[in-house]
């Protein structure tokens, strides 16, 4: 297997994408997706919740394991959500951990960021999205819904919805409801 | 199936991290261990998460039966079992289908509303597994037929690196 598409052919300038890693199943997802991207897209800034630690041995791992070594880097910033946290206080911790992305997409500005999921989601895509406003920077924004979404969106699949540049699901029944994503085939 | 009579068959019977008593408690039950040792199996492992059940009991209508409550990585126990008898989550339903295992999934129904089962329900419309309740279970695994189950085939991220490519001109 190679993750070796389409070699930049020189004029192309190298893609940073910056990588939001959730936990759990959607860490598996995204990490499977990002290990297919040529290297075009380096250096890699990965971002993932601080107490995800998990997810970051993930990241790890799957970097150790490319042969040809590219740059990367893990940045972590407040989850913004912990299971079964009351709305409000979600509002709250959303909030801060915006404030915590801001600075992070100022100092890497990324030409993509990806995600697929909860937790770092929502404030990076947030924060990219007021720097494309602010016209800071033009990052786009592709969100990945996790594969367990057959006949609704997740929040954060919601949530982005017309924030993303592109939101891409995995299961083509999701089309009739949300006509704004896309399906180029089951990707994990 | 034709399976090789000389082998012994076994079912691994797996809940993830949740707390799903009522299955660890079906599978152990006589009629269970008796349908299952008439159509071959001869091992149980349960993989019984964070439940209350505790139990000693090592053998049942001629089963084997073996338990752990968790593990780092369930791969071995999979790859090992003829047969996987899952709860609804989409890791391990994934995992299990990945490596071409027959699977039934049971559905807790104390957690209805779940979005997780809504890929488990897809995949048991697209014919890649079988799907029952605890009620159900023994009824499954009379009828069901394993030949009947489609392959699921891993999804291609490469699609999505071409996609990429050609969104941002690398391509």
């Amino acid at each position: 297997m190679s993750g070796e598409i389409g070699e930049a052919g020189g004029e192309a300038e190298p893609g940073e994408t910056e990588k939001v890693a959730g936990g759990g199943g959607h860490t598996t997802e995204i990490l499977r997706i990002v290990s297919s991207l040529g290297r075009q897209y380096t250096p890699k800034v990965y971002i993932s919740a601080d107490t995800d630690h998990i997810s970051q041995d993930k990241i790890k791992e799957l970097e150790n394991s490319i042969t040809q070594k590219d740059r990367y880097e893990i940045v972590t910033i407040p989850r913004s959500r912990e299971v079964n946290q009351s709305w409000m206080s979600t509002v709250l911790s959303t909030f801060y951990a915006c404030v915590y992305a801001i600075p992070v997409l100022l100092t890497h500005r990324p030409d993509v960021v990806l995600c697929n999921g909860p937790g770092t989601c929502i404030p990076i895509c947030g924060a990219a999205f007021l720097l494309k406003v602010l016209y800071v920077k033009r990052t786009r924004i592709i969100f990945v819904e996790s594969i367990c979404r057959v006949k609704t969106l997740s929040l954060s699949g919601k949530m982005l919805y017309y924030f993303a540049d592109e939101l891409l699901v995995q299961w083509p029944s999701l089309l009739d409801l949300y006509g704004r994503c896309r399906y180029i085939g089951r990707l994990v | 199936m034709a399976a090789s009579s000389s082998k012994s068959k076994s079912v691994f019977v797996t809940v993830g991290t949740t707390c799903f008593d009522r299955l660890i408690m079906t599978v152990i039950t006589p009629d269970f261990c008796k349908v299952l040792h008439s159509i071959g199996y001869d091992k149980v492992v349960l993989q019984a998460g964070r439940g209350i059940f505790d139990s000693d009991v090592k053998m049942v209508e001629g089963l084997q039966l073996e338990y752990y409550r968790f593990k780092n990585s369930i791969a071995d126990d999979i790859g090992s079992a003829d047969l996987v008898i899952s709860h609804a989550g989409a890791g391990t339903v994934l995992e299990t289908l990945d490596a071409g295992k027959p699977l039934i999934v049971v559905i807790n129904e104390e957690l209805m509303g779940n979005h997780q089962l809504e890929l488990a329900e897809q995949l048991y419309t697209n014919g890649h597994l079988f799907y029952a309740t605890c009620s159900t279970l023994v009824t499954t695994l009379q009828s069901m037929n394993m030949e009947n189950l489609k392959p699921f085939p891993r999804g291609e991220p490469s699609k999505f690196a071409t996609f990429l490519d050609k969104l941002l001109g690398f391509s």
